[in-house]
C-alpha cells in the first residue's frame, strides 16, 4: 500500500523536521574527543618582522595618536620594526578570551582572570623571556606570578598594574566616600538610586567579597576569589541588594564616560583611563585620594596585566618585538602615565619627569602609584579566575567560574 | 548514405543540446535544479547553523578554560527551567515585545487607514516614502540618537522641565519607546496593504444599510484588516524579542533574552544555546497562531 506522503507538502515538512531533530539528538549524544593542546613551545629566536601585528587590548593600552595626536607609542614602533599594528579594544576579560579563541589575533593584554583561562584552553603559547631584553629590569614582584606563570613556565610579559577605582560626581555625592559602602551599603546606596554605575562582569562579585572581608569578619573571607558556599552566598546577596540602586552595568569605558558626563551616573566603579578622560573634560569627578593610594579603606580589586602571545599567532616575530617595546623604559612610562597605572618597568620611574605635557605625567608617578611597593599591593586583589580548589585546607569546596557567571545573571535579574 | 549522415549528426550534438535532452520530460529535475541554490543556502547556511547551535545546548563546559565539553546532558535546560531569573527575563522580554506590538498597532492603524482610504494618490506616494525613510538610516545611529535624547541632560528632560515633569530616562520604559519607534514602518506597510484591499463598495454598502462610521469600522473594516495587523505584528514582536543592542544602550541595567544570551556566549556557550531555544519556541507558537488568523496571506 503506497502511503499518501508524496502529494502532501505539509507531511514532507514534518518529515524533514523530524529528521533534523533525530540527527541533532544523535549528534549531541556522541562524545567527541577533546583536542589535546600540544603544549606548544616558545620561540627560540626572534626573526624578521612579518609586517603586521593584530592585538587585543584594554582601552588606552595601544595608543597610536587617534585619541590624542600627541599620545602615541605605536607609530615609532611601526617605523622601527615595519610591523603595522591593528588593535581591537575589548571591554571585559570574557571578551578577550572569546576573541583570542578565534585565533585571529597575535597577542592580548590579559588580566589574571583571562590569562589562566587562555593557558588552560591552549589559546596562548609560553613566552621565552630571554628573547625580551627589557624583561630583566621588570619589577620582581611581577615576575613568576600565579597569573602569568604555570608550572614554572612563563606565559607573558607584565604590562602594568592598578586598582579599580571608586569614582563619584562631587556635585551630587556629598556623603563620606572613604569606603565602598557608598555603593554597597543598602542604606547609603539607596540615596543614589538609579545613578550607580557598576562594572558588568561576574568578577565584580570579588568586590563584594572585599567589602565583606572588612565589614563581616565572621565570614572569614581571606582571598576574595576563593569563596566557599556561605561566603559566596553572602557576596551574591549583597549585590542583589545593590541591584535596585544600580542604573548602569558598564563594560564599554566610553559609554560610562558619556553617562557620567550626561549625569545619568553619579557614582560607581571605574578605571583610571575614564577618570582622567572626565577630568580632562572638566567634569566634577573625584576618586579616593593619593593619601589612600587611590583605594577606599577596605582595599580594592585590581589587575596586573600580561601581554600574551597566541598559539595561532600569524606574526610571532612582530609580537615579540611588541612585547619588548611595550616594556622599554620610555614606552612603559608613557603607558603608565596615560592610563594611570603602576608601570612594570623599573627603569621607567626616572623618566616620568621628562615626558611631554600631553601625558600629564607627575614626576612622582612611581611613588604615587606604588610601583615599587609590594606591601601596598597586598590590599589590592588582582583579578584571577576563581577555581574549585580553594588552595587552602578547605579543599575543593570553592565556587568555580561557572558558578560566578550563573550568579551574575541572577544578580542582574 | 542518409543513415550515415543522420548518425554523424547525432554524434555531433553539442553539450548544450545534450543537457537540454537531459532536462526534457523530467520536470522534477528542472524544478530541483532551479531551487537547489536557494534551498541549499537555506538548509545549510541558515537551518544548519541553527542546528549546530541547538546541538551545543546539550553539552557542558569546562569551568576554567570555558571550552565546550561534548558530553550529553540536559543540565542546561534544567537550569533554564528551575532558576527563577530566566523566567523573569523571558517574561520581561515577551512583555515588552507585546507592549511594543500593541503600541505600534494602535499608532499604525490610523496612519495606514489615512493612506489607504483618504489620501490622494500623490499624498500616498509621499507618505510611503516618508515612512520608509527611517529604514534607510543605520539602526545604531537611531538608537544612539534616542540614548542621547533620553539621557539625564537630554532633550526630553529639557523639554518637559518647564512643566515640572521629567522623561522616562533609561530603563524598561525607554526600551518600549525605542522599540515601538524602530519597528513602526514594519507595522504600517502590511496594514496599509491590507486596507487597500478592502473595496470601497463595501463601506458604501454598509452606510446604505444604516450603519454609522463607528459601526462600519467595527463590523466591516476591522475584521477584514485584522489579518494584516497580525502580519505586521509578526515583525514587531520577533524583532523586539531578540533585540539586545537597544536594551544595552537605553537600559544598561536590565537584562532581556538577547542580553543574557550574549553574556553567556563566551563563558558558557551551551547555556546560551539552551536559553536561545526559548525565543524559538515563543516565535513558533506565535507564528502558528498568526497562521490560524490568516496573517500569512498578508505578508
Amino acid at each position: 500500500m503506497r502511503t499518501k506522503v508524496r502529494g502532501n507538502p505539509a507531511r514532507w515538512a514534518w518529515f524533514v523536521v523530524a529528521g533534523l531533530v533525530a540527527f541533532m539528538l544523535a549528534f549531541a549524544g556522541c562524545g567527541g574527543g577533546d583536542d589535546d593542546d600540544s603544549g606548544d613551545e616558545a620561540l627560540s629566536e626572534v626573526g624578521k618582522g612579518e609586517g603586521e601585528l593584530d592585538l587585543v587590548a584594554w582601552v588606552g593600552y595601544v595608543e597610536d595618536g587617534s585619541t590624542d595626536p600627541k599620545v602615541d607609542w605605536v607609530t615609532d614602533f611601526e617605523k622601527e620594526t615595519g610591523c603595522d599594528v591593528n588593535v581591537k579594544i575589548a571591554g571585559t576579560s570574557d571578551e578577550m578570551v572569546d576573541l583570542m579563541r578565534t585565533g585571529e589575533y597575535d597577542g592580548v593584554s590579559a588580566s589574571g582572570n583571562a590569562s589562566l583561562r587562555l593557558v588552560e584552553g591552549g589559546d596562548v603559547d609560553p613566552v621565552n623571556t630571554d628573547l625580551v631584553p627589557n624583561y630583566k629590569t621588570v619589577f620582581s614582584d611581577l615576575k613568576d606570578q600565579p597569573y602569568n606563570t604555570v608550572d614554572g613556565t612563563n606565559y607573558g610579559i607584565p604590562h602594568g598594574r592598578g586598582a579599580n577605582l571608586l569614582m563619584w560626581n562631587t556635585d551630587e555625592v556629598t556623603a563620606d566616600t572613604k569606603s565602598w559602602s557608598v555603593i554597597l551599603d543598602p542604606n547609603e546606596a539607596s540615596k543614589y538610586k538609579g545613578k550607580i554605575s557598576v562594572y558588568d562582569d561576574p568578577i565584580y562579585i570579588a568586590d563584594a567579597a572585599v567589602y565583606l572581608k572588612a565589614h563581616n569578619p565572621d565570614l572569614g573571607i581571606d582571598n576574595p576569589y576563593e569563596l566557599d558556599e556561605d561566603q559566596f552566598n553572602a557576596a551574591v546577596d549583597l549585590l542583589k541588594q545593590q541591584r535596585p540602586n544600580v542604573g548602569e552595568y558598564w563594560s564599554d569605558a566610553l559609554k560610562q564616560i558619556s553617562s557620567f558626563t550626561e549625569g545619568d551616573s553619579t557614582v560607581g566603579t571605574t578605571w583610571q583611563y575614564s577618570y582622567f578622560a572626565l577630568k580632562g573634560d572638566n567634569q566634577p569627578v573625584a576618586v579616593s585620594p593619593k593619601s589612600q593610594g587611590f583605594v577606599p579603606e577596605e582595599g580594592a580589586t585590581g589587575w596586573s596585566d600580561t601581554w600574551m602571545i597566541s598559539s595561532e599567532a600569524k606574526h610571532p616575530n612582530c609580537m615579540y618585538e611588541w612585547m619588548n617595546h611595550i616594556i622599554d623604559p620610555e614606552t612603559n612610562a608613557k603607558v603608565a602615565a596615560w592610563f594611570g597605572e603602576a608601570p612594570a618597568q623599573s627603569k621607567s620611574c626616572d623618566l616620568f619627569k621628562s615626558l611631554p605635557a600631553a601625558y600629564f605625567a607627575s614626576p612622582s608617578h612611581c611613588a604615587d602609584y606604588h610601583a615599587d611597593d609590594p606591601a601596598f599591593w597586598e590590599r589590592v586583589y588582582y583579578w584571577i579566575t576563581p577555581v574549585a580548589d580553594c588552595g587552602d585546607d578547605r579543599g575543593e569546596e570553592c565556587k568555580d567560574y561557572n558558578d560566578w557567571v550563573s550568579a551574575w545573571t541572577e544578580i542582574k535579574g | 548514405m542518409e543513415a550515415a549522415g543522420v548518425a554523424a549528426e547525432a554524434q555531433r550534438r553539442s553539450v548544450g543540446r545534450r543537457l537540454a535532452d537531459l532536462f526534457h520530460g523530467r520536470p522534477w529535475l528542472q524544478r530541483g535544479s532551479l531551487l537547489a541554490g536557494p534551498i541549499g543556502w537555506l538548509v545549510i547556511g541558515y537551518i544548519g547553523s541553527l542546528v549546530v547551535m541547538l546541538i551545543a545546548a546539550f553539552w557542558g563546559v569546562n569551568a576554567l578554560s570555558g571550552e565546550v565539553s561534548r558530553t550529553f546532558s540536559l543540565d542546561n535546560f534544567k537550569e533554564i527551567v528551575e532558576t527563577p531569573v530566566y523566567r523573569s527575563v523571558t517574561g520581561r522580554t515577551v512583555g515588552i515585545a507585546a507592549a511594543a506590538t500593541l503600541t505600534d498597532a494602535l499608532l499604525a492603524f490610523p496612519i495606514a487607514f489615512y493612506m489607504a482610504k483618504v489620501a490622494s494618490p500623490r499624498m500616498k506616494g509621499v507618505l510611503v516614502v516618508a515612512i520608509l525613510m527611517p529604514l534607510w538610516s543605520f539602526y545604531l545611529v537611531k538608537v544612539y540618537a534616542w540614548r542621547t535624547m533620553l539621557s539625564e541632560g537630554g532633550i526630553i528632560n529639557w523639554a518637559l522641565d518647564p512643566i515640572g515633569l521629567s522623561g522616562p530616562g533609561f530603563g524598561t520604559a525607554a526600551v518600549w519607546l525605542v522599540e515601538s519607534y524602530l519597528w513602526l514602518p514594519f507595522m504600517i506597510l502590511p496594514i496599509y496593504a491590507g486596507l487597500e484591499r478592502i473595496p470601497n463598495s463595501l463601506l458604501s454598502a454598509s452606510e446604505d444599510l444604516g450603519a454609522g462610521p463607528g459601526r462600519t469600522f467595527r463590523r466591516v473594516v476591522l475584521p477584514l484588516a485584522f489579518p494584516a495587523v497580525v502580519a505586521g505584528s509578526i515583525f514587531t514582536f520577533s524583532l523586539t524579542l531578540g533585540d539586545f543592542i537597544t536594551p544595552s544602550l537605553v537600559s544598561p541595567e536590565t537584562q532581556f533574552i538577547g542580553n543574557v544570551v550574549k553574556a553567556n556566549i563566551t563563558n558558557n556557550l551551551p547555556l546560551a544555546s539552551a536559553f536561545a531555544v526559548v525565543p524559538i519556541v515563543v516565535m513558533t507558537i506565535y507564528l502558528l497562531i498568526a497562521r490560524r488568523l490568516g496573517a500569512f496571506e498578508h505578508l
